[in-house]
């Protein structure tokens, strides 16, 4: 038996059984906890099925983000045994729901032709074109360039939305709990040496995204995550939310590539096409505001809404 | 050698995985993250085990990301708690 | 020469292997939190370093073989830390609710 089939074994078998323990938990704690590890077996999935970008994005944010999210939060609530379960008749309609779907995909995928149709062939053709070495970049900022627009069009909706929790007295304030500094500890050291480590990284995956697996969401979860230890660490403070300065930066990876979109009937053939001649060094451009952005996004939702009358 | 490196993914993955039985048993919750952190640094061994033996830089990528992040988990728990408990 | 190194990666890569495996065991097994967590870094520190070691000399340039190392330090080092938190944390912890 092959060692990649010995792998691959141990992974199918795994991840199932963590996503069913996460899920028949009793407690909340161990659920996040079988969580957090299916995520990190997910990235090991993704790395198997010969996507590095995606399990990229999966280790970045599922270790990172959502793991400090969900895990501090469920801590910080101190929550007990899970409420009373739902009756039956919800259950069993969730149940039949949850099957009809696994089936209806699984059926639409066993029956795809044979070769599965696809638009890959003409996106590694037309690749070259955009002078980008990673076909998931050329896809995500050349090909479909609207669908990254309107996902980071989505990161400053969702930061809107998380302020607008703030009791009104709090509005401007500074977002999330106060996070009392820790002067020593291991947690102000670890906050003192990854940072700059992580910062560098992250700044690597955004930048090597153009020709290798990477890209602007990935380093910017990684330069998010190194924020947020610092802020748990007590070593930052997050700026007030009515801050100028803050908003240009949540704003300005969306609405450069909207302006660039734009410029496109004017310099190009249409909406998001690029002039020839500039096309790397723009997608570049945008690659790095959104990058900015992304991070700046995501330690605006971590932080959460200004919870205390705004003082200095 | 490549299939030597692969079969000895598998049987750190297999090993780090049993380890998760301590998030079913616990007792405490320190147990679990403990798991959790196994998981992790297991996760690492194995992307680099695959990278060497594919001869793909990206994994050893991925490694790094996990790596940067591999504390994160059990630090939001324990400063959490810390908050909950209203020190 | 070749022979020797793959010799040394095979050795190493087993050694490492063993510790997690070794890890694994002792928090599956000991008694109380604080020994798991003993048991916990020598996989860490020992079953990665000692598979990092092995797989030096299969990377391909000087590049290479730093990200290995670096990996395994920024492993270390989150250990470190991590175990502290772990440990305050089990102290502080009563019985499961």
């Amino acid at each position: 038996m092959s060692g990649a089939w010995l792998l691959d074994g141990v992974l199918l078998l795994a991840v199932p059984a963590i996503a069913l323990a996460s899920l028949l938990s009793r407690r909340v704690l161990p659920a996040l906890a079988a969580f957090v590890a299916y995520g990190l077996l997910l990235a090991l999935v993704w790395m198997r099925l010969g996507a590095p970008d995606v399990a990229l994005t999966e280790a970045a944010v599922g270790g990172g983000v959502t793991g400090v999210l969900l895990i501090g939060a469920a801590a910080r609530l101190l929550m007990p045994a899970a409420a009373a379960p739902p009756g039956w008749p919800l259950r069993l309609l969730t149940a039949l729901l949850c099957l009809g779907v696994t089936a209806g995909l699984a059926v639409a995928v066993l029956a795809l032709p044979e070769p599965a149709p696809t638009l890959a062939p003409q996106a590694a053709e037309q690749l070259a074109a955009t002078q980008l070495g990673n076909p998931v970049a050329g896809v995500l900022l050349a090909f479909r360039a609207i669908d990254t627009l309107l996902e980071a069009v989505v990161l400053v909706i969702a930061v809107i939305g998380i302020w607008g929790m703030a009791p009104d007295g709090a509005w401007g304030g500074r977002p999330g709990p106060v996070q009392p500094r820790l002067a020593d500890g291991s947690v102000a050291l670890l906050a003192m040496l990854l940072p700059p480590v992580g910062i560098v990284f992250g700044i690597y995956l955004a930048w090597v995204g153009a020709d290798a697996p990477g890209g602007a969401f990935q380093g910017g979860s990684i330069l998010a995550a190194m924020w947020i230890l610092a802020w748990l660490a007590g070593l930052v403070r997050p700026p007030r939310i009515d801050s100028l300065a803050l908003r240009l930066l949540v704003v300005a990876g969306p609405a450069l590539f909207m302006l660039v979109g734009l410029a496109g009937f004017v310099v190009a053939d249409g909406f998001m096409a690029y002039p020839a001649a500039w096309t790397k060094p723009v997608i570049l451009l945008v690659e790095a505001a959104l990058t900015l952005s992304i991070a700046v996004a995501l330690c605006l939702l971590v932080a959460g809404w200004p919870m205390r009358r705004a003082r200095a | 050698m490549a299939e030597f490196l692969l079969v000895m993914a598998a049987c750190v993955l297999l090993s780090v995985l049993c380890g998760l039985a301590r998030v079913l048993r616990g007792p405490k919750d320190a147990d679990r993250m403990m798991a959790v952190q196994l998981v992790g640094s297991g996760s690492i061994a194995v992307l680099l085990l695959l990278a060497s033996a594919f001869g793909d830089a990206a994994a050893v990528d991925v490694a790094l990301c996990l790596a940067l992040v591999a504390a994160f988990a059990s630090v939001a728990f324990a400063l959490g708690l810390r908050q909950g408990a209203g020190e | 020469m070749s022979v020797m190194l793959d010799l040394f990666s095979v050795l190493a890569v087993l050694g490492g292997c063993f510790f997690f495996v070794a890890g694994t065991l002792g928090l599956l097994r000991f008694p109380d939190t604080l020994s798991r967590l003993h048991a916990l870094t020598k996989a860490d520190n020992l079953g990665l370093g000692l598979i990092v070691l092995g797989l030096l000399p299969r990377a391909g340039s000087v590049l290479g073989g730093l990200k290995l190392v670096l990996a395994w330090a920024l492993v270390l080092l989150a250990g470190a830390a991590v175990s502290q938190v772990i440990a305050r944390l089990a102290g502080r912890e009563g019985p499961a609710p």
